[in-house]
C-alpha cells in the first residue's frame, strides 16, 4: 500500500503516450498515437464522435489494454499495471455514481480503498469544494444531473490523482449549466493544481477551457497546440473546419520566394506567407478564415500584400446581430463565406449583387493535406456530423428558448 | 344481469386506471359497474384461489382420527403433537436441509454463471446460454428418470446427497435466468468506477457488484427454495429410502393424510405471509423516508 500511496503527488504528473495502438476485433480505434501532456496543465482532447477519445482515456485509466505502445505517468511506465494501481481517476461520461451508497460514501470510496486516514473528513472537504456538502447524506438518485456531475468530480478529485481524466463530463448538462461548470472546472483545476485530461467533441468548450488542445480524427492526433494557435494556423483541412469555418482553395505553387509562396487558384495568384504554409511546392491546399475577408461591391484596386478574388455573386445573406454572413459564388472557385462586422446600418450587399473579396496575404494559411482530399467548399465540412455551424445554430436556439422561459 | 361479464368488468377496471378521461354520457352504467361488478368478480376470484388454503388451515384444527376428511370438532392437539406422526417431522427436516443446501449451491453457482454470460465474451457462450434453458423446458419425469439412471450407472447410493444434487441441478437454470436480467441492467461503468477508485477485483465484487445484484440474487434464492421444497417428481426418482415432505404426503395419501400435515402446511404458509408483510412494511417505511428527503 505504502508504495502506491507514495506515488500520489500533491501536484499533477505529466502523461506520455508512446506509439499507442488499440485494435478491437476487426477495427483499429487508435493508430500509433503519440501524446505528451505536461504536468499541471488543462489539456483537451477534441474530436468528433467515434474518433477514439473514450478509448484513449480508458487506455490511460487502465480499463483497456493497448495492442502496442507505452503509457508513462510521471515518467513511470504503467502500461502493465491494473487500474487500481494507477494514480489516475476518471469522471465518467455517465457519472457512474454508486446508487446504493450515500454521496459521502461515494466520495470516500477511493480513500477507504487506499486506507488513507480520515476519509470522511476529506470527503466532506471535497464536497465543500463543489458546494454540495449539505447533500452528503443523500443518495445519487436524489440529486439533479448537475449535482451528480459535481459529485462525480468530487469523488475523483478527493483522491488527488496525478492525472484526472474527464470523459465529456458536461455533455449531459443543459447549455447554461454547462457554461457555469466550464468556468468552475477551470477554477478547480487551477486551485488543486492537478493535470486534467478533458475529452470533448465541443470545440467551443475545448477552446475556452484548455491550455492545450489536441484535435483528434480517426484515431490520430491531427494537430496540437494552444487554442489561438490552432485557430490561427490550422495545419489540416480537418482542423481548419472542425475549429470554426474556413475557405479552402487548391492549386499549384507557381512561384516561391524566401518570404512567400504564390498559388494559382483558378487563374488568380494567391500569396501565402512561407512560414504559414506546410507545403511549398507542387499542388497545395490553402485557406483563410471567413472573418479575415473583406467584401467589396466594386472591383478593389490591386494592392501589394492583398489577395483579391472576384467577381462573384452573393447567393445568401444571413444577419446575426453583431455580424452578417455572406455566401459568394465565384466562378471556377466555388462558394466563399464572409463574416462581416455590422459597421453600417443594414447589409452592404444583397443577394444577386456582384461582389469581390480581399484579404491581407499574411492571414492565409497553407495546409498539409493532399489537395485531392480537400472538398471544394466549406459548406461540406470534413468532420462527420458535427458541423460547427450547425452546433452554433443549435446553441443559439437553445439559449433563446432558455431566455424565453426565464 | 344486464349482459355484464367478468371480462367486461376487467376491461372497465383497466380503463378506469388510465388517465381520467371518462365518458360522462353514460354515467349510470359506469357507476353501477364500479359499485358491484368489479368487487363481486374480485371476491369470487380470490375465493377460488384461497379456498384450498383456507381448507388446509381450518382442517389443521380438526379433531380427527386417522382420516382428516370430515369435520369432527375443534382442537389444538394436532398443532402441539406435530411430530407424533411417525416420519413426518423427519421428512420435513429433510426438505429444509435439501432446500437450504440446494438453494445456497444453486444461487452461488447460478450467480457466477449469470455474471460470466453477461460480462464476458468466450467460446460457446450463446450455446451455454441456450443449454441452460433445457432443464426448465424438459418434463420433470424425464429429468428425474434420467438422473436416476446416471446415479445407478455411477453406483451412487440414493439418499440426501443425490436429492441435493438433483435439486441444485434444476434450480441453477432458474437462478441464471433471474440473475442474468439483473446483471444485464447493471451499468458496467459502475464496476469500472470501482476499479478506477482503487478497488481490487474482490473489493469491487463485494462492495459494488454484489450489493447491486442482491435483489436479483435474493429473488433467485427464494425461487430456488420454493422449487426445491415443492418438488416431488424428481425427488421421488432420486431419493431412495429418504423421505422429503412432499414425498411423505404422497405416501401418506394412500392411507389417509393426518391432520398434522395440515399443521405444517399452514405453518409454512403463515411464515411466508409474515415474511411478505414484513418486507412490504419495511419497503413502505423506506419509501416514506426517501420521500421526506426529497424537496
Ligand atoms: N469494445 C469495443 N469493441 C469494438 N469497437 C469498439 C469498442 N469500443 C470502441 N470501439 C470503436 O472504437 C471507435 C472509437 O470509440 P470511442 O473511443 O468510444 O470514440 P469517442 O469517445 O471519440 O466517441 C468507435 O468506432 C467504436 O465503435
Ligand atoms: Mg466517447
Amino acid at each position: 500500500m505504502a508504495a502506491s500511496t507514495a506515488s500520489f503527488a500533491e501536484s499533477g504528473a505529466d502523461l506520455e503516450l508512446v506509439g499507442i495502438t488499440k485494435r478491437f476485433p476487426g477495427f483499429t480505434a487508435i493508430e500509433s498515437l503519440d501524446l505528451s501532456i505536461p504536468a499541471g496543465s488543462f489539456f483537451a482532447l477534441l474530436g468528433p464522435s467515434g474518433c477514439g477519445k473514450t478509448t484513449t482515456l480508458r487506455l490511460v485509466a487502465g480499463l483497456e489494454e493497448p495492442t502496442a505502445g507505452q503509457i508513462l505517468i510521471g515518467g513511470k511506465d504503467v502500461t502493465d499495471t491494473k487500474p487500481f494501481q494507477r494514480p489516475v481517476n476518471t469522471v465518467f461520461q455517465s457519472y457512474a455514481l454508486f446508487p446504493h451508497m450515500t454521496i459521502l460514501e461515494n466520495v470516500a470510496f477511493g480513500l477507504r480503498r487506499r486506507k488513507l486516514p480520515d476519509p470522511v473528513g476529506k470527503a466532506h472537504e471535497a464536497l465543500k469544494l463543489v458546494e454540495l456538502d449539505h447533500l452528503a447524506s443523500r443518495r445519487p438518485a436524489q440529486l439533479s444531473g448537475g449535482q451528480q456531475q459535481r459529485v462525480a468530480l468530487a469523488r475523483a478529485i478527493v483522491n488527488r490523482p496525478a492525472l484526472l481524466l474527464l470523459d465529456e463530463p458536461l455533455g449531459a448538462l443543459d447549455l447554461k449549466l454547462r457554461r457555469q461548470m466550464q468556468l468552475e472546472l477551470k477554477t478547480i483545476q487551477t486551485e488543486v493544481g492537478l493535470t486534467f485530461l478533458h475529452v470533448t467533441h465541443d470545440q467551443e468548450e475545448a477552446m475556452t477551457m484548455a491550455d492545450t488542445v489536441a484535435v483528434m480524427n480517426k484515431g490520430k492526433i491531427e494537430q496540437m497546440g494552444a487554442p489561438e494557435q490552432l485557430y490561427e494556423l490550422p495545419r489540416t483541412a480537418f482542423v481548419a473546419n472542425f475549429l470554426g469555418q474556413s475557405n479552402l482553395f487548391t492549386g499549384p505553387v507557381v512561384s516561391s520566394t524566401a518570404d512567400a509562396i504564390t498559388v494559382d487558384v483558378a487563374g488568380v495568384p494567391i500569396v501565402v506567407p512561407r512560414t504559414r504554409a506546410q507545403r511549398h511546392a507542387g499542388e497545395v491546399a490553402i485557406g483563410v478564415r471567413p472573418e479575415k475577408l473583406t467584401l467589396f461591391t466594386e472591383a478593389p484596386a490591386p494592392a501589394a500584400g492583398r489577395n483579391i478574388l472576384g467577381p462573384g455573386r452573393v447567393t445568401d445573406v444571413s444577419f446575426s446581430g453583431v455580424s452578417t454572413q455572406y455566401l459568394i459564388e465565384v466562378p471556377g472557385i466555388g462558394e466563399l463565406v464572409v463574416f462581416a462586422q455590422n459597421m453600417v446600418f443594414g447589409p452592404v450587399a444583397t443577394v444577386g449583387t456582384e461582389a469581390w473579396v480581399s484579404w491581407n496575404a499574411d492571414h492565409g494559411f497553407g495546409l498539409d493535406d493532399d489537395p485531392v482530399d480537400i472538398p471544394r467548399s466549406v459548406l461540406s465540412p470534413v468532420g462527420p456530423g458535427d458541423s460547427t455551424e450547425s452546433i452554433a445554430i443549435q446553441r443559439r436556439i437553445a439559449l433563446e428558448e432558455e431566455l424565453e422561459q426565464a | 344481469m344486464s349482459g355484464v361479464t367478468p371480462a367486461r368488468g376487467l376491461d372497465e377496471a383497466m380503463f378506469d386506471a388510465g388517465p381520467a378521461s371518462g365518458s360522462p354520457s353514460r354515467p349510470g352504467r359506469r357507476i353501477r359497474f364500479r359499485g358491484l361488478g368489479l368487487p363481486i368478480y374480485t371476491v369470487l376470484a380470490l375465493l377460488f384461489l384461497l379456498i384450498p388454503i383456507a381448507y388446509t388451515f381450518v382442517f389443521s384444527f380438526n379433531d380427527s382420527g386417522k382420516l382428516n376428511i370430515a369435520w369432527q370438532g375443534f382442537t389444538f392437539d394436532k398443532w402441539t403433537s406435530v411430530c407424533s406422526v411417525q416420519g413426518l417431522c423427519e421428512s420435513f427436516g429433510n426438505s429444509i436441509i435439501v432446500g437450504l443446501t440446494a438453494t445456497v449451491l444453486a444461487t452461488a453457482l447460478g450467480t457466477l454463471i449469470a455474471i460470466a454470460l453477461v460480462r464476458y465474451r468466450f467460446k460457446a457462450r450463446s450455446a451455454i446460454s441456450l443449454l441452460l434453458f433445457l432443464p426448465m423446458a424438459t418434463p420433470e419425469v424425464v429429468l428425474g428418470a434420467g438422473l436416476a439412471a446416471q446415479f445407478l450407472t455411477l453406483g451412487t447410493e440414493k439418499g440426501l446427497l443425490t436429492i441435493i444434487l438433483a435439486h441444485t441441478m434444476f434450480c441453477i437454470s432458474f437462478v441464471v435466468v433471474t440473475v442474468k436480467a439483473r446483471v444485464a441492467s447493471l451499468d458496467p461503468a459502475l464496476e469500472e468506477a470501482g476499479r478506477d477508485l482503487y478497488g481490487s477485483p474482490s473489493q469491487v465484487f463485494w462492495r459494488i457488484t454484489f450489493p447491486l445484484l442482491l435483489p436479483g440474487i435474493a429473488a433467485a434464492a427464494l425461487l430456488s427454495f420454493a422449487l426445491s421444497f415443492d418438488d416431488f417428481i424428481i425427488t421421488n426418482f432420486n431419493s431412495g429410502s429418504v423421505d422429503t415432505f412432499p414425498k411423505f404426503i404422497y405416501i401418506a395419501a394412500a392411507r389417509g393424510i393426518p391432520a398434522q400435515v395440515n399443521v405444517i402446511a399452514s405453518a409454512v404458509f403463515l411464515l411466508a405471509l409474515v415474511l411478505v408483510v414484513v418486507a412490504q412494511v419495511s419497503r413502505a417505511a423506506r419509501a416514506k423516508r426517501l420521500a421526506k428527503l426529497l424537496p
